[in-house]
C-alpha cells in the first residue's frame, strides 16, 4: 500500500490552545480516509493542515512534519499555490462564487494559465461529469451558480476541484449542509471518485464513515485515538473511548 | 397609579409629537420646494444656456455632471484601495487606528473648511486657478472617508467562504480580491459611490471657493464651472428670480431622491448576491 | 529535534504583482492621513500669521470686525457660532432623541421601515436648498410673527436644528437598538411603565451613542455655511436678541473671501484655523467617546 500523504508528530497551536497534539497518521493512496470524532476534536484543523488552508488564520503555530509524496509541504520554499493545485478542498457548506457555472469551473484552471477557450470548455465538461452534475447543467452553463440548488451546489464545488487535476481531494464534512438525497449522490460520486483520487473526508455521520471509508481515523481533543481499517475499527475498537463515540455514548 | 398612567401617556404624546415634526419638515420641505419650483422646470430651462436672456441650466448640469465624473476619478480607486488594506491586508494595530482617526477626522471637517484648503492650496499654491480640477481634487478629499467606510462595511460582509474556496483551488491574495471580492462586493461599492455623488451634487460652500462661479459650459478640466448647488446659491443671492432658484432647488431635490433611490436599489442588489451564496 | 521543525504557518510567499498591489493598497490607506496632515499644515500655515500681525487678543476677543479700517475681531462671530450651534442642538437634539426613541420602541415596524428613508432623505438634501427655504419660509414667518427684520439669530437656529435632525436621529436609533433585550424586559418585569422603561434604563443605557450623535450634530451646526448664510442676515455684531442680524465664522469666511485681499484675506484664514480648532476638539472628543463605548461592549 502506498502511502501519498503523511503527518509525523504533527502539532498545531491556536496561540495559546493547543489544537493537535503529534498526530502521525499515513494516507494511503487512491484510498477514503475518514476522520471522525466529536466536535472540537481537531479533525477539521488536521485536514486543513494538510493543503495548509491553516495559514490564513492569524497566531496559528505548526510543529512537525507533513509530507506530500516525501516532500515537506512546510518547507520555507514549498509552492504552497503548487501544493493546493494538487490537494483540493471540498467545504462544509457549498461555497459556489457568484458567477455563471461555467465560470465556476473554469476559475481554478484559469488561475493556473489556461487561456484557450475550447480547452477550457472541454475541461469544464469533463470535470461537471466527473461530479455527476453535467446532465443536469449542460443546457445553462451561463446561468448563476447561486440558481443551483444546495446539492448541485457542492458537486459544483467538488467539479470546481477536479477542474484543477488535484491528486488529493480534502472534504470537510461535505453533506452535512444537505437534505439526504443530494447526500446520497454525494456519497456515490465519492464511491466512483475514489482510485482515481485520494480523499480525506470529515464526517460527523458515523454511518457515512462506515458507508464510503477504506480507512478511519478517530480523534479526540486533539489527539488521534487510533486509526485503521474501516471494518475493523467499527467492529473492534483498541480504545475504549472510540468504543464510546461510535457506540453513540458521548459526542 | 392614575397619576403614573397619565405622564407615561403624556410623554408618549411629546414622542409621538417629535417623531411628527420630523416628518411634517421633510414633507413640508419636498412639497413647498417641489410645487414652487417644478411647474418652472422645463425642456428649455434645462437645454438653454445662462446669461443674457437665457436663463437656462444647462452649463450648471454639465459642470455638476463634469465634476462628479472627475473627483470620483480621484477619489474612487484611492478610497476602495484604502479600505481593501484596511479589510483585507491591516493588521489590528497603531497603523490602523490612526488611520481610522484621520478618516474620522476628515469626515467631521465641515466643507467650507475643505473649501478654504482647496483655495489655499489647489488654487493658489498649486496654480490650478479656479477650475474643475480644483474643485475636483478637493471634493475627493471630501468624499473620501465615505468611500472608505462604506466599501470596508461591504468588504467585511463577503463570505469568507468564497475567499477561502478560492484560495483552496491555489489562488493568490490578489487574484482572489480582484475576481472574487471585489466583484461580489460591487453593488455595496456602488452605493458607496452613489452616496458620493449626493455629497458633490448637493455641495457649495467647498466648490464655489475652488470651482468658481463662472457660468459657461467648461471647456476642459481647467476651466471654472458653477455647479447647480452653487447657481442656486449665486441666484438666491442676487435676490430677483423667485422662479429661477424653485427650479433649480426642485431640480436639486430630485437628483437627491434619484441618487437614494439607486444606493437604495444597489444596497438591495448586493443582499440578493451576498445573501444568495447560501442555501439554507 | 521539534523546536527546529517549529515554523509559523502564516509565511506566505509573494508575488512581485501582489508586492507592489499591497503597497499600492498601503499608500491609498496612508492618503486619509496625508490629507488631515496637509489640511491642517496649510491651514495653519496660512492662518496664523495674521493672528500674529493682528495681535491674538484684538483677533480672538475683538469686538469690531471692520476690515477695511484695519479692524478684526472675530468674538462676535465665535459668540455666534457658539450661541446657535448650543441652541440648535438643544432644540435638534430634543426632537432627534425622541424621533429615535419612536422609531426604536414605539412606531410599529412599517413606520420605522417607512420614517427611515425619509431621514436619510433630509440627510441627502443638499444644505444650499435648507438655505433657499430657510431665506423663503422662515425668515418672512420670523419678520411677521415679530415685527423685526427675519434674517436672524432664530432663523439661523431653526434651520440648524432642523438640519442636524438626521444625523442625531439615524445614530442615536442605532445606539436604542444596540442596548440589549435584557435590561428592557428586566425593566418591564419590574412593573416599570414602557416609558418609565425607556428614560430611566434605555436611554441611561444608550448615554455615549447619544452623546456622540450630539456631538456630531454640534459639529454639523458649528460647520455650517450655506444654509446660514442665507438667513442670518451677516452683520458682525454680538447678539443681544434672538432677532439680532448675526455672522458666524463660517459665513465670515464664505461671504468676504471673493473680494478679500492682503491682510484681510488673510484674517479670513485665521477665522478657519480658529474654526478647524473647534472641529479638532470636537473629532477628539468623538474619538474618546467612540473609544470608551467600545472598551464597554467589549
Amino acid at each position: 500500500m502506498e502511502t501519498i500523504l503523511s503527518a509525523e508528530k504533527l502539532n498545531l497551536y491556536y496561540s495559546d490552545n493547543h489544537a493537535l497534539k503529534d498526530i502521525t497518521l499515513p494516507v494511503p493512496k487512491g484510498q477514503v480516509t475518514a476522520l471522525i470524532g466529536p466536535s472540537g476534536c481537531g479533525k477539521s484543523t488536521f485536514l486543513k493542515t494538510l493543503n495548509r488552508m491553516n495559514d490564513l488564520v492569524d497566531g496559528v503555530r505548526v510543529a512537525g512534519l507533513v509530507t506530500l509524496d516525501g516532500e515537506d509541504i512546510y518547507a520555507p520554499d514549498y509552492d504552497v499555490v503548487g501544493l493546493r493545485k494538487r490537494v483540493g478542498m471540498v467545504f462544509q457548506k457549498p461555497n459556489p462564487f457568484p458567477m455563471s457555472i461555467f465560470d465556476n469551473v473554469a476559475y481554478g484552471p484559469r488561475i493556473h494559465g489556461q487561456r484557450d477557450k475550447k480547452a477550457l470548455r472541454e475541461i469544464v465538461e469533463s470535470s461537471l461529469k466527473g461530479a455527476a452534475l453535467w446532465d443536469e447543467v449542460k443546457d445553462r452553463l451561463n446561468k448563476s451558480a447561486l440558481s443551483l440548488s444546495g446539492g448541485q451546489q457542492q458537486r459544483l464545488c467538488i467539479a470546481r476541484v477536479l477542474a484543477v487535476g488535484p491528486e488529493v481531494l480534502l472534504m470537510d464534512e461535505p453533506t452535512s449542509a444537505l437534505d439526504p438525497i443530494s447526500t446520497q449522490r454525494i456519497e456515490d460520486l465519492i464511491e466512483e471518485l475514489k482510485g482515481r483520487y485520494t480523499i480525506v473526508i470529515v464526517t460527523h455521520n458515523m454511518q457515512q464513515a462506515g458507508r464510503i471509508s477504506d480507512r478511519t481515523a478517530f480523534f479526540y481533543r486533539g489527539d488521534l485515538i487510533e486509526w485503521g481499517e474501516t471494518d475493523t475499527l467499527f467492529q473492534t475498537p483498541a480504545d475504549k473511548r472510540t468504543e464510546d463515540y461510535i457506540t453513540g455514548r458521548f459526542g | 397609579m392614575k397619576a403614573r398612567k397619565v405622564t407615561d401617556g403624556l410623554v408618549k404624546v411629546f414622542v409621538w409629537l417629535c417623531a411628527g415634526i420630523t416628518a411634517a419638515l421633510l414633507i413640508w420641505i419636498l412639497v413647498y420646494i417641489m410645487s414652487r419650483g417644478l411647474p418652472h422646470v422645463t425642456w428649455e430651462y434645462l437645454t438653454s444656456k445662462f446669461g443674457g436672456d437665457d436663463h437656462g441650466i444647462y452649463p450648471m448640469i454639465v459642470s455638476t455632471l463634469c465634476l462628479v465624473g472627475l473627483t470620483l476619478l480621484f477619489a474612487a480607486p484611492v478610497g476602495v484601495f484604502a479600505a481593501v488594506y484596511l479589510v483585507e491586508y491591516a493588521k489590528p494595530g497603531k497603523l490602523v487606528n490612526v488611520i481610522r482617526f484621520a478618516t474620522e477626522c476628515l469626515s467631521g471637517i465641515p466643507s467650507i473648511l475643505f473649501g478654504l484648503f482647496g483655495f489655499i492650496f489647489f488654487v493658489q499654491i498649486c496654480n490650478f486657478k479656479f477650475s474643475l480640477l480644483s474643485g475636483a481634487l478637493t471634493l475627493a478629499l471630501m468624499v473620501l472617508p465615505t468611500i472608505i467606510r462604506t466599501t470596508e462595511e461591504v468588504l467585511k460582509t463577503v463570505p469568507v467562504s468564497y475567499k477561502e474556496g478560492s484560495l483552496a483551488l491555489g489562488a493568490n491574495k490578489l487574484y482572489t480580491l480582484f475576481r472574487i471580492t471585489l466583484p461580489s462586493a460591487l453593488p455595496g461599492v456602488l452605493t458607496a459611490l452613489i452616496l458620493s455623488i449626493g455629497r458633490i451634487v448637493g455641495e457649495t460652500a467647498a466648490v464655489f471657493l475652488t470651482a468658481g462661479m463662472v457660468y459657461r459650459v467648461p471647456k476642459s478640466i481647467f476651466s471654472s464651472g458653477r455647479t447647480l448647488a452653487v447657481h442656486l446659491y449665486a441666484i438666491a443671492n442676487e435676490g430677483f428670480s423667485f422662479d429661477e432658484c424653485f427650479a433649480t432647488a426642485a431640480v436639486l431635490v430630485v437628483l437627491v431622491l434619484l441618487i437614494n433611490f439607486a444606493a437604495d436599489l444597489a444596497g438591495k442588489l448586493l443582499i440578493r448576491r451576498l445573501g444568495g451564496g447560501q442555501p439554507n | 529535534m521539534e523546536e527546529k521543525l517549529e515554523r509559523k504557518a502564516t509565511r506566505r510567499r509573494r508575488t512581485p504583482a501582489e508586492f507592489i498591489m499591497e503597497n499600492l493598497f498601503l499608500l491609498c490607506a496612508l492618503a486619509s492621513i496625508a490629507a488631515v496632515a496637509v489640511i491642517t499644515v496649510y491651514l495653519f500655515v496660512s492662518g496664523t500669521p495674521a493672528i500674529f500681525k493682528i495681535g491674538a487678543k484684538e483677533f480672538l476677543l475683538g469686538t469690531v470686525w471692520k476690515p477695511t479700517e484695519g479692524q478684526f475681531g472675530i468674538l462676535p462671530m465665535i459668540i455666534c457660532s457658539v450661541v446657535s450651534t448650543v441652541l440648535a442642538v438643544g432644540a435638534g437634539g430634543v426632537i432627534g432623541v425622541m424621533t429615535a426613541v419612536f422609531m426604536a420602541e414605539l412606531a410599529p415596524p412599517w413606520l420605522t421601515r417607512l420614517l427611515r428613508p425619509c431621514v436619510r432623505l433630509l440627510a441627502g438634501i443638499p444644505s444650499v436648498v435648507y438655505g433657499y427655504f430657510g431665506l423663503t419660509l422662515i425668515v418672512p414667518l420670523i419678520a411677521k410673527l415679530s415685527g423685526f427684520a427675519g434674517n436672524s439669530l432664530l432663523a439661523v437656529i431653526v434651520l440648524l436644528a432642523m438640519m442636524i435632525l438626521p444625523t442625531i436621529i439615524s445614530i442615536s436609533e442605532d445606539a436604542l437598538r444596540a442596548v440589549p433585550r435584557a435590561y428592557k424586559e428586566g425593566s418591564l418585569a419590574l412593573g416599570a411603565s414602557h416609558s418609565q422603561t425607556i428614560f430611566k434604563v434605555l436611554l441611561p443605557a444608550a448615554r455615549s451613542g447619544i452623546l456622540s450623535a450630539l456631538v456630531l450634530g454640534v459639529g454639523r451646526a458649528i460647520g455650517e455655511t450655506m444654509a446660514v448664510i442665507l438667513v442670518a442676515g451677516n452683520t458682525p455684531q454680538i447678539p443681544t436678541s434672538l432677532f439680532d442680524s448675526v455672522r458666524t465664522l463660517t459665513i465670515n469666511i464664505a461671504f468676504e473671501m471673493s473680494y478679500a485681499e492682503g491682510l484681510h484675506r488673510e484674517a479670513l484664514f485665521a477665522t478657519g484655523v480658529v474654526l478647524f480648532l473647534f472641529i479638532m476638539a470636537l473629532n477628539i472628543l468623538l474619538n474618546v467617546l467612540t473609544r470608551r463605548r467600545e472598551k464597554k461592549n467589549a
